[in-house]
C-alpha cells in the first residue's frame, strides 16, 4: 500500500499540486486520471522520487519516502516497476538484455535461473521468442510490453505505469490494460496508472483520483465515475461525443 | 556565476561517479564495453592521423634544415620530440574530444531525453555512477595504449615517408631517434594523455547527463562537450608543462 498526504508542489513560482491526499491499495489497479497538464505524472514522479515534494508525505507501507536518505530510497525503489511513457528501452540492449538487466544487478540467481525468469516474463507480455530483438526493431505496442516485462522482473511491489496506452491503437491499449490488470491480480502488486483514456478507466479502474489543475477533484471507481455530478469531472468524461451517446445507449437499454 | 554553478554540479556529479558500485561483476562488463567502444574504435583513425603526421614533420624538418651546421639526424629527433611531447598526447587528445567526446555526451543526452536515465534511477541504480564511472575508467585506461601506438606509427610514418622521398638515410633517422633521449618526457606525456582521457571523459558525460529537452538539445550538449573539454584539455596542457618544464 502508498499513501500520499496532503503533497504540495511549485516549479518556481507556479503551483503544480496542491493538497492532494489518496491511498493507493494492494492489489488493486488505482488510477490518477486528468487532463494534460494537470499535475498526474508530476505525482507520479513525486512518488518514485524524480521530484522533490515542497510538502506532505509518501508512505510505502508506512516509511516516508521523501525522508529518507539515497540508500533508504534506492531500497524502495528496488521493490518498484515502473512503465514509462515511451518505454525507456535500453537502446543498446536486446530485449532479453533489458528485462535481465534488475536481475543482474540485483540478485545473486544463476545464469540459467535469469534465463527461466526472462523467458518467464516475456511470455507474460506475450513477447515469446522475440528475445535477441532490440528495441528499435519493435513496435510501439511491444515496445510497451517489453518495458512492462522489465518492470516485472524482479517482482515489484509496486508497479507504476506513466500513461500505458498513449500512441496505441485501441486493440492493443486494451491488451497493454488486460495485462496490467491480470500482474496486479496474480502477484498482489499495489498498481498505479496515470491515463486520461477513458477505455481504461472503465476497465480497469478500481480505484479512481481525479486530478484537476493539480487539486484532487474527485474519487471513486471505474463504474461510479459515470454518476458523478461534478462538473469538470462529467466534462473530462464527456468530453467525447461519441463516449456521450454510448452513455446515453447503455442507460437507456 | 554560470560557470560556479557548473564547477559545483560538475563536482557534485564526479562524486556520484565515484560512490560504491551496486554490483562489481555488470561494472566490469561495462568497462570492457566501453573499452572497446573508446579505445579500440578509435584505433584506425589514430593511426592514419599519426602515420602521416609522422611524415609530413620529416619531410618539412629535412628540407626545412638548410643549414649545414644542423645535422640530418636532428630530422629523426624532431620527429620524435615532436610526437612524443605535443602531437601525441595532446593533438591527438584534441582529436578523440570530438570523436569519443561528441559520443558520449550525445549517447548519454538521447538516454536523458527517452526517459532511460530516469528508468535507472527508479530501479535503485546510480545512474551516474553506472553511465559514467565505465567510460572514465575506460578512457584513462585505454588512451595512454592509444597514444603510444600513435607515438610508434608517428616515427615509423616518418621513417617510411622520409625515406621514400629521400629526405633522410635509415641511419641518421634511427641515429636521431634515439638522441638525447630524456625519459622523463614520456612522464610527462602520459601524465598528460591520463589527465586528458579523464577530462574527456567526465565532462562530455556531464553535459550529456545533464541534457534537457529534446534532439535540438542532445546536438547543443555534444557541441558544449567537445568545446569545453578542448578548452581544459589546452589550459590543463599549459598547467602540466609549466609543472614538468620549471
Amino acid at each position: 500500500m502508498i499513501e500520499i498526504k496532503n503533497i504540495h508542489k511549485s516549479f518556481g513560482s507556479h503551483k503544480v499540486i496542491n493538497d492532494v491526499s489518496f491511498v493507493f491499495e494492494q492489489g488493486k489497479t488505482n488510477l490518477i486520471i486528468g487532463e494534460s497538464g494537470s499535475g498526474k505524472t508530476t505525482i507520479l514522479k513525486l512518488m518514485v522520487g524524480l521530484h522533490e515534494v515542497d510538502n506532505g508525505e509518501i508512505l510505502y507501507n508506512g516509511e516516508n519516502f521523501p525522508t529518507l536518505d539515497l540508500k533508504g530510497k534506492q531500497e524502495i525503489r528496488k521493490k518498484i516497476g515502473m512503465l514509462f511513457q515511451g518505454g525507456a528501452l535500453f537502446d543498446s540492449q536486446t530485449l532479453e538484455e533489458n528485462v535481465r538487466f534488475p536481475l543482474d544487478m540485483f540478485t545473486d540467481m544463476s545464469k540459467e535461473e535469469k534465463q527461466e525468469r526472462v523467458n518467464f516474463c516475456l511470455d507474460k507480455v506475450q513477447l515469446t521468442n522475440k528475445n535477441k530483438l532490440y528495441p528499435g526493431e519493435l513496435s510501439g505496442g511491444m515496445k510497451k510490453r517489453a518495458a512492462l516485462a522489465r518492470a516485472i522482473a524482479n517482482n515489484p511491489k509496486y508497479l507504476f505505469c506513466d500513461e500505458p496506452n498513449s500512441g496505441l491503437d485501441p486493440k492493443t491499449s486494451i491488451v497493454i490494460d488486460n495485462l496490467i490488470q491480470s500482474l496486479t491480480k496474480e502477484f498482489n502488486i499495489t498498481t498505479i496508472v496515470i491515463t486520461h483514456d477513458m477505455n481504461s478507466v472503465v476497465e480497469i479502474g478500481e480505484k479512481i483520483l481525479y486530478i484537476y489543475k493539480g487539486n484532487p477533484w474527485w474519487t471513486g471507481t471505474g463504474k461510479e465515475i459515470f454518476n458523478t455530478t461534478n462538473p469538470e469531472l462529467l466534462d473530462f468524461v464527456f468530453a467525447s461525443g461519441f463516449m456521450k451517446e454510448i452513455y446515453h445507449a447503455v442507460k437507456n437499454k | 556565476m554560470k560557470l560556479f554553478f557548473h564547477f559545483g554540479r560538475y563536482f557534485l556529479l564526479i562524486k556520484r561517479v565515484f560512490s560504491k558500485p551496486e554490483k562489481l561483476s555488470v561494472y566490469t562488463k561495462q568497462i570492457l564495453y566501453e573499452i572497446d567502444k573508446i579505445g579500440i574504435s578509435s584505433l584506425p583513425i589514430i593511426a592514419i592521423i599519426s602515420f602521416f603526421m609522422g611524415g609530413v614533420i620529416t619531410i618539412q624538418s629535412a628540407f626545412g634544415f638548410t643549414s649545414p651546421l644542423v645535422p640530418l639526424y636532428a630530422v629523426g629527433f624532431t620527429v620524435r620530440e615532436s610526437m612524443l611531447s605535443e602531437f601525441c598526447p595532446t593533438i591527438v587528445s584534441l582529436i578523440l574530444a570530438g570523436k569519443i567526446g561528441s559520443n558520449i555526451a550525445s549517447e548519454i543526452g538521447s538516454m536523458r531525453i527517452t526517459e532511460q536515465i530516469d528508468a535507472l534511477e527508479i530501479m535503485g541504480i546510480n545512474s551516474a555512477g553506472y553511465l559514467i564511472l565505465p567510460k572514465i575508467v575506460a578512457g584513462v585506461v585505454i588512451l595512454p595504449f592509444l597514444i603510444a601506438i600513435s607515438m610508434f606509427l608517428g616515427i615509423v610514418g616518418g621513417y617510411i615517408m622520409g625515406l621514400a622521398v629521400g629526405a633522410v638515410t635509415s641511419y641518421e633517422y634511427i641515429f636521431g631517434i634515439q638522441a638525447f633521449f630524456e625519459p622523463w618526457k614520456l612522464y610527462y606525456s602520459f601524465t598528460k594523455v591520463i589527465t586528458f582521457a579523464f577530462l574527456i571523459t567526465s565532462i562530455s558525460s556531464y553535459f550529456g547527463f545533464y541534457t534537457e529537452g529534446g534532439a535540438l538539445e542532445v546536438g547543443k550538449s555534444s557541441t558544449s562537450a567537445v568545446v569545453y573539454s578542448s578548452i581544459l584539455i589546452l589550459i590543463f596542457n599549459f598547467l602540466i608543462t609549466q609543472l614538468f618544464y620549471t
